[in-house]
């Protein structure tokens, strides 16, 4: 698409909520039958449960599974925010975002504090969530042990007899090969004290986050046909070693559009000479930061405000 | 005292044809059993409903556990079951790619076993595992390679370091030798029979290989057709066999 010529671009798509859909595009039963998979899946916290994924109207890896739990819990009250690793303007979260506006003529927001329910892609926000509020993650393979052991009868054993001495061959290799353990996302984490779940592809920086959250978060997974959950203020303990233990990434510099330090940041890359900056991931959080003028190093040698990048 | 093992009426079918007919035997501790006989006489059958791998059509496996009670190996739970198989138990198979994970480090490897059963240290667990394959003579260097990488002999000899670091009681062993050729074969056989001497172990032993079955067994099993048709001390069994099948098959053996 050129850019400098808009006529050329295809007009959006607007699906009007009229007759034809139902409240959040999917049908009654179908929802009824994903609650009770989600109130199944929060009743045993980490536990696969599985469910008759539909067809969405978006391929898979965009998002399915994701969907169809939101379809499921959204009532007209209630307010969405959709993010993709972290930002809510990319493709995926700005479709997401119209879907869900045109089905269910619901209010949408990109304010983490604003929404009663945020799907999410591969991040958890950096504002804390609060009580009453749901994170619904897109999972694209909701098996921890999956490459370890490509048998679906064999994990499911494991977990009903809860060995997972696999899970721990796996972080075994990756300290044999790097000297310390180098998965940085997807990294397995044990819920309650009892199942081992696959955190999706979240950055292992956000699992903290997922520990004692007072926010209920459920997990899609729509290729795969599996639901699964943390209830509010749920124990989510990061698998590790005694003489390797859990550690988040740290960076050594902060946001450079709002300074903010300790939270994720992205790697920009701005020219062809090496040129780079690290921002937050977290778009929302950022804006909000500089809306509080919270500058970083390049907003403070541009003399720029507000405006994110 | 009992038996380590006691094997009575073990049988299955596969259809119409009888795979094992009503075997029984003990094994007392540190003891080497072999089993031998011609292709398609059902000793793999056998070892894997000792191992409980098949299910049984009839017949019991009993097995004097660490605590000294001796129970039914039918009356445990899965749990207690694979606890057994992944601590007391050994099995060592035929085919490498199936008692490994290819996709896994040798230390990886051995170290499964020990982190199966709760060990968190990985300096522990690294340096048990180096142990280990320096007692199968694989050289420390190795640790980090997959068994992708690895020789047919050197694949067997990891899936006995693999088996034997939680100190199992019981190995059993599918054909460990086949497929190797025969200066590799006696090296690995000399390292089970120290191995096997050096730790007690209890073994059954699954071949064709009657000179296996001589180097390494105190007993020795016969079977044809599903059946047990000789059984007795191995030198005794080899040098005088009463059975013709057993007198047949002792003269099949090629002297060098």
């Amino acid at each position: 698409m050129n850019p400098s010529n808009p006529a050329a671009a295809p007009a959006a798509v607007t699906v009007s909520a009229g007759p034809g859909y139902s409240f959040a595009y999917l049908d009654a039963g179908t929802k009824r039958m994903i609650r009770r998979a989600i109130l199944k899946a929060i009743a045993i916290p980490g536990y696969q449960v599985p469910f008759a994924a539909r067809e969405m109207p978006m391929p898979y890896g965009w998002g399915t599974g994701g969907v169809q739990v939101t379809a499921a819990i959204l009532g007209a009250a209630d307010v969405l925010k959709v993010i993709d690793q972290g930002a809510d303007d990319t493709t995926n979260a700005v479709s997401i975002r119209r879907f869900f506006t045109a089905t269910a003529g619901i209010a949408t927001t990109t304010r983490t504090a604003e929404a009663s329910v945020i799907q999410t892609r591969h991040r958890i926000p950096e504002a804390p969530l609060v009580e009453g509020q749901v994170l619904v993650y897109q999972v694209p393979i909701p098996e921890p042990l999956r490459f370890l052991e490509p048998r679906e009868t064999e994990t499911r054993q494991l977990h009903a007899l809860a060995e997972y001495g696999l899970m721990h061959v796996k972080l075994y290799e990756d300290i044999a090969r790097h000297g310390h353990i180098a998965t940085t996302y997807a990294y397995p984490v044990e819920v309650a004290g009892r199942y081992v779940m696959d955190p999706s592809p979240t950055p292992k920086f956000d699992n903290p986050k997922m520990d004692d959250c007072p926010a209920l978060q459920l997990f899609g997974a729509g290729r795969e046909k599996r639901i699964y959950a943390i209830p509010p203020y749920t124990r989510v303990r990061s698998l590790d070693f005694e003489d390797h233990p859990f550690r988040v990434q740290s960076f050594d510099r902060p946001c450079a559009l709002c300074g903010a330090e300790g939270v994720y940041l992205d790697e920009v890359v701005l020219d062809d000479a090496g040129g780079r900056m690290f921002v937050c991931s977290d778009t929302d959080h950022c804006e909000s930061r500089l809306g509080e003028s919270c500058l970083g190093e390049t907003r403070r040698a541009d003399g720029q405000t507000g405006e994110a990048a | 005292m009992d038996p380590l093992l006691s094997v009575e009426g073990l049988t299955k079918r596969y259809g119409r044809r009888l795979a094992c007919d009503g075997i029984g035997f003990t094994l007392d501790p540190g003891e080497v059993l072999a089993v031998v006989g011609e292709s398609g006489s059902g000793k793999s059958t056998l070892l894997s409903l000792v191992a409980g791998e098949v299910a049984a059509d009839a017949g019991s496996v009993a097995y004097r556990m660490r605590d000294g009670a001796t129970r039914d190996l039918d009356t445990l739970s899965a749990v207690e079951r694979r606890a057994l198989m992944r601590t007391d138990w050994g099995f060592v198979r035929q085919d490498a790619t199936q008692g490994l994970r290819m996709a896994v480090s040798a230390g990886g490897n051995v170290g499964e076993r020990l982190m199966g059963i709760g060990d968190r240290h990985y300096g522990r667990i690294r340096a048990t595992a180096l142990d280990w394959l320096a007692r199968v003579e694989i050289a420390p260097d190795r640790v980090d390679d997959p068994p992708t990488r690895f020789s047919g002999g050197m694949r067997q000899r990891l899936q006995i370091a693999r088996n034997l670091v939680t100190a199992p009681r019981l190995v059993l062993m599918d054909e460990p030798t086949s497929g190797l050729d025969v200066s590799v074969q006696a090296r690995l056989l000399d390292l089970i029979r120290g191995l096997v001497a050096e730790l007690g172990l209890a073994v059954i032993i699954v071949t064709h290989d009657l000179a296996v079955a001589r180097l390494l067994s105190h007993r020795v099993l016969v079977m044809r057709a599903g059946r047990v048709i000789e059984t007795g001390l191995t030198d005794q069994v080899l040098d005088d066999p009463q059975a013709a099948y057993t007198q047949l098959l002792v003269s099949s053996v090629l002297a060098a």
